[in-house]
């Protein structure tokens, strides 16, 4: 019998990291090695309390266990959050394309993020790290609604800042405390000098208010639409392209996205509403 | 193949036998209307039906089902309806979309429980002998059907043809001793037939080939037609529910009263729904009504398509024309509203 797509393999929260006020990263180990590729979600399930979709935040390189950084902003979310270390959990997945990393080979890799976009990007950024020779160079630009609210900010303003081949820039909506960095939209930050635009891609993840304008300015500074990677979350429950919660056009996010560039999806109506 | 003709007296007879060897569900009457339904009794089966108030989807989907139970922080067990059935009197524009729903379900990703349901039919088809009030299956092509079913019955007066379509159809006709091989009349009466229904299915004519619909559709996105008809729109997913083509499901967990234990459901969901597409913090995706109403309409005409050779993913039913309270949905003066602003070509 061909297996059931609809159930999980077992496994155990181990760590629980808070991120910020409303964010928390949970350390996964699965009863069995968990393969996926930078980009790709999975669905979670808190037994007896459902399923919500989420893309891993770590390396793809590590297979014996995920983490996965979950903001609380719906039922399943907030009852994770109330989950303590040992938590039996359920995964389903890999679900969806990934980044497609080998296109990214020989070009500037151009990352515009913001809030819990940053997620997944983690987790490319920490696949691109991995061969950071491949490419011409790494440039984030990333935002949050105030430096509280910034995910992984140890790594963000420490180690990840001194990486050869990589340059990192932060802002934020809303000032306070020690902050002596940009103020203002992730747009703010992003400039057509950042990188040579006929030899890079660009990468969009975060709330869809704020990949509608920082794609707009990307296509304004010269990015061809085909270069333009943007993470089209949508209510992605199924994760096999049946059950049409995530149709984006012609599109199941869950099985054709959840990465789509520009090009392919600009033709239809409304694609951030 | 074999193709047999019996007298329906003898059909009747042949039906009585069925019911006592197998599970059969087929057509009967309710209230004025009629429905797919356990079968008690062969007198109570309606070849002579206009339209179903629901279309057969519901034998390979429920509106509701048990994909697996579970234990709480334990193991999964599959849950699958694997009795064979026999599914009397599917007219053939739901047997087109009962092949659509074979191909959607099984291409990509094999999902097990529909196929299961599906690999475990058997399916006597019959040809329409009267048209509802709202059909236009000869607008899309689908008055008529060549597969997918294991017998198809058309009525020729007094008796039926039968075609044996595959092994399982062969098998149950083995059983109805009195069938004697179809005559060259029969044959006759029976193109007859289908030469009527293809033409005389339309009680709403689509000005154009069905497969125009999706260059139609390519430059329709910012018609008004849409804010027009979703205007009067209750969302209730009426539309949704009748269709035979449509399948969007919602995914669910229940635990039972002892906590311990539970049960993974599937359910209809529809993409007129307010709530189809919102996510955590609150966001909905075509939160606005036109948006939901062109969605449905696309995804017929021109998303599902692509999946499926090209076919258009509406076959002309008239179920939904029926089922809209604010007379909305009728694809054929949608799309015909296009083709009068657009033009053809």
């Amino acid at each position: 019998m061909i297996a059931n797509l609809y159930q999980p393999i077992n496994g155990e929260i181990v760590e629980i990291i808070d991120e910020s006020p409303t964010i928390k990263s949970f350390v996964i180990v699965p009863q069995s090695a968990f393969s996926f590729a930078t980009g790709q979600f999975v669905e979670l399930t808190l037994p007896g309390e459902g399923e919500a979709p989420f893309t891993p935040s770590s390396s793809p390189t590590v297979t014996e266990k995920m983490e996965i950084t979950i903001m609380k902003a719906g039922r399943v979310t907030e009852r994770l959050h109330n989950c303590a270390k040992g938590q039996p959990i359920g995964i389903r997945g890999p679900y969806g394309n990934g980044y497609p990393i080998d296109e990214f080979v020989g070009k500037h890799v151009y990352i515009v993020g913001g809030g819990v976009g940053l997620a997944p990007i983690r987790s490319l950024f920490l696949t691109l790290v991995d061969r950071i020779g491949d490419f011409k160079s790494v440039v984030c630009r990333f935002g949050a609604r105030t430096p509280a609210d910034f995910i992984y900010k140890d790594a963000l303003l420490g180690p990840w800042q001194k990486l050869d081949g990589v340059n990192i820039k932060l802002t934020v909506d809303q000032a306070n405390g020690d902050w002596s960095g940009n103020v203002g939209v992730v747009t703010t930050i992003l400039n057509p000098k950042d990188v040579d635009i006929a030899n890079a891609v660009a990468v969009v993840c975060g709330p869809p208010i704020m990949m509608k304008f920082a794609t707009v300015n990307l296509l304004e500074y010269g990015f061809d639409p085909k270069t333009v990677y943007l993470s089209m979350e949508k209510n992605m429950s199924c994760g096999v392209g049946k059950c049409g919660h995530c149709m984006l056009g012609k599109y199941y996010v869950c099985k054709d996205g959840p990465v789509f560039t520009y090009d392919q999806v600009c033709k239809y109506p409304k694609i951030w509403e | 193949m074999s193709v047999k003709k019996i007298a329906k007296k003898d059909f009747v007879e042949f039906v009585e036998t069925l019911i006592r060897k197998e599970r059969v569900f087929g057509v009967q009457a309710k209230g004025d209307r009629f429905d797919f339904a356990p079968l008690e009794s062969a007198q109570d089966l309606r070849l002579d039906y206009d339209v179903t108030l629901q279309p057969p989807k519901k034998f390979f989907q429920p509106p509701a089902e048990v994909l697996m139970t579970f234990e709480v922080g334990g193991g999964y067990q599959s849950q699958y309806d694997d009795e064979p059935f026999v599914l009397l009197g599917v007219h053939p524009y739901d047997m087109v979309a009962i092949n659509q729903m074979d191909e959607l379900f099984s291409q990509d990703n094999y999902d097990t429980h529909y196929m299961t349901r599906r690999n475990n039919a058997t399916i006597v088809a019959c040809d329409v002998a009267k048209p509802s009030e709202n059909v236009f299956a000869s607008s899309m092509g689908t008055a008529v059907v060549k597969s997918g079913y294991d017998v198809l019955l058309t009525d020729i007066g007094d008796s039926y043809v039968c075609e044996a379509a595959t092994e399982k159809g062969e098998k149950l006709m083995a059983a109805a001793k009195k069938a004697v091989p179809a005559d060259d009349a029969a044959l006759k009466s029976r193109e007859a037939v289908w030469a009527k229904n293809k033409k005389g299915l339309n009680r709403h004519e689509l000005k154009c080939d069905p497969a125009y619909l999706p260059k139609l559709l390519a430059k329709a996105y910012k018609h008004p037609v849409w804010e027009e008809r979703a205007k009067t729109c209750f969302s209730c997913g009426s539309c949704n529910q009748v269709c035979p083509t449509c399948y969007c499901f919602n995914v669910q967990d229940d635990v039972n009263w002892d906590m311990k234990t539970g049960k993974r459901e599937r359910a209809w969901d529809g993409c007129l729904l307010d709530g189809f597409t919102k996510v955590a913090g609150e966001h909905e995706f075509r939160k606005q009504r036109a948006d939901r109403f062109r969605h449905r309409i696309y995804r017929k005409g021109m998303y599902v398509p692509e999946k499926i050779g090209g076919q258009i993913a509406c076959v002309g039913c008239g179920r939904c024309v029926a089922a809209c309270l604010p007379d909305i949905a009728n694809p054929v003066a949608v799309y015909n509203r296009l083709i009068d602003d657009l033009g053809i070509g």
